[in-house]
């Protein structure tokens, strides 16, 4: 029995049969929902908000991935919500409101002349509440476009597609993660130990006496997967010379510097608009090359790397054009992306924004069907 | 025959220490055999064994003299991970030495590591995954598996790299008998078909012995090895399973190394024993101390304990046998008020042990846990004695005398981590019993422990019996079970399956069965010895 026949299930059955069920890429869901989650930085028109969570949503729910992580979804909209009560609270106490609509007052504070006269409590008004909200709603949305990649691609799936040279930063997330349930079992124990001996186990006295020989045994596994994690041959290393070393860095740390500038001349909507798209391309290309000369130094290859073919061209592309989309609209002034809050007024429904947002709702389409009943039915065992 | 494994005057010695590990080793190991090291606990088996992949010194530091070579590669030269293509290496606890967290992603990380192309890869992990009788697993994650299949997934993800050699500490320590079986199947399977060569060190000499090409005995404190065949070893080891000791005793020739050699010679044996007296059967009193009435247990959705009864009584010891999570643990942690009961009732000396904390738990049940370091907290065995008299309220010292009746030869002053493993046992089963608890509670004791320390627990525990406590263990070992129970107790599936005197429950069991049983039992069942040591005696008084 080959694995084709384990990892395309019954699923393929009742689709036209070209259509195999496989999992997409990591990095094409990454980069759509990067897409969604620009798009939305762009914004703070509610409707518009609401309607890219609602394509976040119905892609998951037709495309996620049968690991556990594709359950996170849910999380992430009640982190959102979090997210936006706190956002609204935080203006009602300490920000200076705006508008003149009060709903109510608090009671007042002003800090002392030291703490630059910070006001706390003080008239609460509809416009500043509103605003709060809206802004609330941008940033649950950018979580929940994350929220999205997560269940769709695990990513611990993405780590491993990284390229060489950041293979150990991945491979330490990943034995992060799987160390995390063992200390949990060790410091089971250690309580049970000091149970079992008559000691109490709560209090500041217990729990101190408990992290120690926790840590002690984490210090011990450590070195345990170090020896085996040798003597399988991690750390293999092929010949370089100290030019290519010293090459590889400067790349990657002025890659890094370009991505930055770029990144935030991109995203500040005042920064100047010239700056960013050619430092960001900059940057990227010296990653690249960076990326493929420390690659170099690794001897190791991959199993079962996942394959970038169309329906990874297409899910990346609806992502980019997305906020391709919206990042045009906001740099040439468009109307209709920030909500009027002072004064208040129904957002309004700018239809190339609508339609630049509903690009992103063809990967349900595009995407093939996610493997996985056998395999969900295990992982949830 | 040409040597994969070359050890020339090997001399090691680690930082610190007065005398070497191991001193002028010489040993050559052939392609496809199965080599089986022995020896006391702390005797260097660990050493000898890391020392064939360079983790010895490269990894624990100190030095090494003489020439350790692997296919023509010096480890001198050669860090393990440049051995990694030649030699895969099983440790103890597989779990910790696991990188990845799903089955086939474990398998390939070496493979990734040596940089075999991926379609090679691909068709490697295919070919491992049926060898193994792993494939329907292959996409679970490694926490969820049972102990047998971790065991195999860690011998796969090293053999993936394909290995010439592969090394393997205590394989099936940790084990149920069958999952033992499956692990030894399978090994056995390498060694004829691949062709690799093996090399395994294993306290449960009754499990592995009988597969052996030769045996290496190490006998501890720097002495020469003893190399030879499973016979010649074993005419005077002093590691040796019960079916050598058997031999020993009935002096036959040529020494039986399995039950089926042993069988073959042991009619006249069995016809001297018909004649023995019945076993006398100890006397319990009938009055239970510990009493469990159809208690349920589960974790979330998965029940542990599905409705288990059972009485104990001072003076008796059970042996709880049972497949890996057939709910041994679950029983011992509700017993000792850990868990609550879903259902049903627990009581000790008639008290609920939930409700108990402090001195009157301890007064009353005590439990040994499966590693028993995680008793010992504290940096000295003094410091962890006095600590023992302060929890159980008892007088300065008693802890100390307690200990100095059990093991004489333990150092206060000695850091309990560096211990013999069944030193720290007797520490910690101490530091237990100072407090006196009516019923003592043992999970797993026998895991790494060797022959002579396994007789003394097994000694200690019927003392203890006799004294009045009731015992419990929980454990895979059979012979231990032969040893010292008075009564067998087998759970599967959290349910009592069987429930009996030890020799009634184990002696029509294949699984249970200690090693004298089945060589001694007749083809109509019946009566038979279930230990070397009843032989001997049986044999005492027919003269």
């Amino acid at each position: 029995m080959t694995a084709l026949d384990v990892r395309a299930p019954d699923a393929t059955r009742h689709r036209r049969a070209t259509r195999l069920a496989r999992l997409l890429h990591p990095g094409a869901w990454w980069l759509w929902a990067a897409g969604l989650a620009v798009a939305a930085s762009r914004m703070t028109n509610p409707l518009l908000l609401l309607l890219i969570v609602a394509v976040a949503g119905y892609v998951v729910a037709a495309r996620r991935s049968p690991s556990p992580w594709a359950r996170s979804f849910a999380v992430f909209l009640k982190l959102g919500l979090i997210v936006i009560a706190i956002r609204v609270v935080f203006q009602a106490i300490v920000a200076a409101p705006i508008g003149t609509t009060v709903i109510f007052t608090l009671p007042a504070l002003t800090l002392p002349e030291i703490m630059a006269g910070v006001r706390l409590g003080g008239p609460v008004t509809l416009e500043s509440m509103v605003a709060a909200l809206y802004d609330g709603m941008r940033l649950a949305t950018i979580l929940i476009c994350v929220g999205a990649a997560n269940s769709l691609a695990s990513p611990a799936r993405l780590l491993k597609a990284v390229p060489a040279a950041l293979y150990e930063f991945g491979l330490s997330v990943v034995v992060a993660v799987t160390f995390a349930p063992q200390l949990v079992a060790d410091l089971d124990r250690v309580r049970t130990a000091r149970r079992l001996r008559g000691r109490s186990v709560g209090g500041v006295r217990g729990t101190a006496a408990v992290a120690l020989p926790v840590l002690e045994g984490a210090l011990e596994r450590s070195v345990t997967l170090a020896a085996a994690m040798d003597s399988r041959g991690y750390g293999r290393q092929a010949e370089r010379t100290p030019l290519a070393r010293h090459a590889t860095a400067a790349a990657l740390l002025s890659a890094l510097v370009f991505v930055v500038i770029g990144a935030y001349a991109l995203l500040d909507a005042s920064a100047p608009a010239a700056l960013g798209l050619p430092m960001l391309a900059l940057g990227f290309a010296l990653g690249i090359a960076g990326f493929a000369l420390a690659g170099r130094r690794s001897v190791r290859t991959r199993y079962r790397p996942d394959p970038w073919s169309w329906p990874e061209w297409g899910v990346a592309l609806c992502g980019v054009a997305t906020g391709a989309t919206l990042i045009a609209m906001s740099i040439s002034g468009v109307p209709g992306l920030i909500a009027p809050v002072d004064p208040l007024g129904w957002p309004a429904v700018p239809p190339l924004a609508v339609a630049g947002i509903l690009i992103s709702v063809l990967p349900a389409v595009i995407a093939p069907p996610a493997p996985g009943l056998r395999v969900r039915a295990e992982v949830s065992e | 025959m040409t040597p994969v494994i070359e050890f020339a005057s090997v001399t090691i010695t680690y930082p610190g220490a007065e005398r070497p590990a191991l001193a002028h080793v010489d040993l050559d190991i052939g392609e496809g055999e199965l080599v089986l090291v022995v020896g006391q606990t702390g005797s260097g088996k660990t050493t000898l064994l890391r020392a064939i992949n360079g983790l010895v010194p490269h990894f624990t530091g100190g030095t090494l003299a003489g020439s350790v070579r692997v296919a023509g590669r010096d480890t001198s030269t050669h860090r393990p991970r440049d051995l990694a293509d030649v030699v895969g290496i099983v440790p103890q606890d597989p779990l910790s030495s696991f990188v990845t967290d799903t089955v086939e992603e474990e398998l390939a990380y070496g493979m990734e590591c040596l940089g075999v192309p991926a379609s090679t890869m691909r068709r490697r992990v295919e070919e491992t995954l049926d060898l193994l009788g792993l494939a329907d697993v292959r996409d679970r994650a490694l926490l969820s598996l049972s102990g047998g299949q971790r065991q195999r997934v860690a011998i796969g993800a090293v053999l993936t790299a394909h290995p010439r050699v592969l090394v393997l500490d205590e394989p099936t320590s940790a084990l149920d008998p069958g999952a033992a079986e499956e692990v030894l199947a399978v090994l056995q399977r390498l060694v004829h078909d691949l062709g690799i060569t093996v090399v395994l060190a294993e306290h449960r000499l009754e499990r592995v012995l009988e597969y052996a090409d030769r045996v290496i005995y190490v006998p501890g404190d720097a002495r020469p090895l003893v190399v030879g065949t499973p016979a010649e070893v074993m005419q005077a080891s002093p590691v040796a399973p019960p079916v050598v000791r058997l031999g020993r005793l009935a002096e036959w020739t040529p020494l039986p190394l399995s039950v089926r050699d042993a069988r073959r010679q042991a009619r006249d044996l069995r016809e001297r024993l018909r004649q023995r007296p019945g076993r006398a059967h100890r006397t319990v009193s009938a009055e239970p101390v510990v009493t469990v009435e159809r208690t349920r247990a589960s974790y979330g959705p998965v029940p542990a304990l599905r409705g288990v009864t059972l009485d104990i009584a001072k003076g008796e010891i059970v042996a709880l046998m049972g497949r890996n999570g057939a709910g041994k643990s679950t029983l011992l942690s509700t017993l000792v008020g850990l868990r609550r009961p879903d259902a049903g009732t627990v009581r000790i000396d008639g008290v609920d042990p939930a409700t108990l904390t402090g001195p009157r738990l301890i007064g009353r049940i005590g439990l040994v846990p499966q590693d028993s370091t995680d008793l010992l907290q504290r940096d000295s065995v003094a410091a962890e004695c006095a600590d023992a008299d302060r929890d159980a309220g008892v007088e300065p010292g008693s802890t100390a005398a307690l200990l100095a009746r059990i093991a004489p030869e333990i150092p206060g002053d000695a850091h309990p981590r560096d211990l013999s493993e069944g030193q720290r046992l007797v520490l910690a089963l101490a530091v237990v019993l100072v407090a006196t608890p009516a019923v003592l509670l043992l999970d797993e004791p026998t895991r790494g422990l060797d022959y002579p320390t396994k007789e003394r627990l097994s000694d200690l525990l019927r003392d203890l019996a006799a004294s009045g406590h009731a015992i419990v263990v929980a454990t895979h070992d059979v012979e231990l079970a032969a040893e010292t129970a008075t009564r067998v107790v087998v759970l599967a599936e959290g349910e009592v399956v069987a429930d009996g005197p030890t020799a009634e429950v184990v002696v029509g069991s294949p699984l249970f069965a200690p090693q004298v049983a089945k060589v001694l039992v007749g083809p109509d069942g019946g009566d038979v010895p279930l230990t070397v040591t009843e032989v001997r005696q049986a044999l005492a008084v027919s003269g």
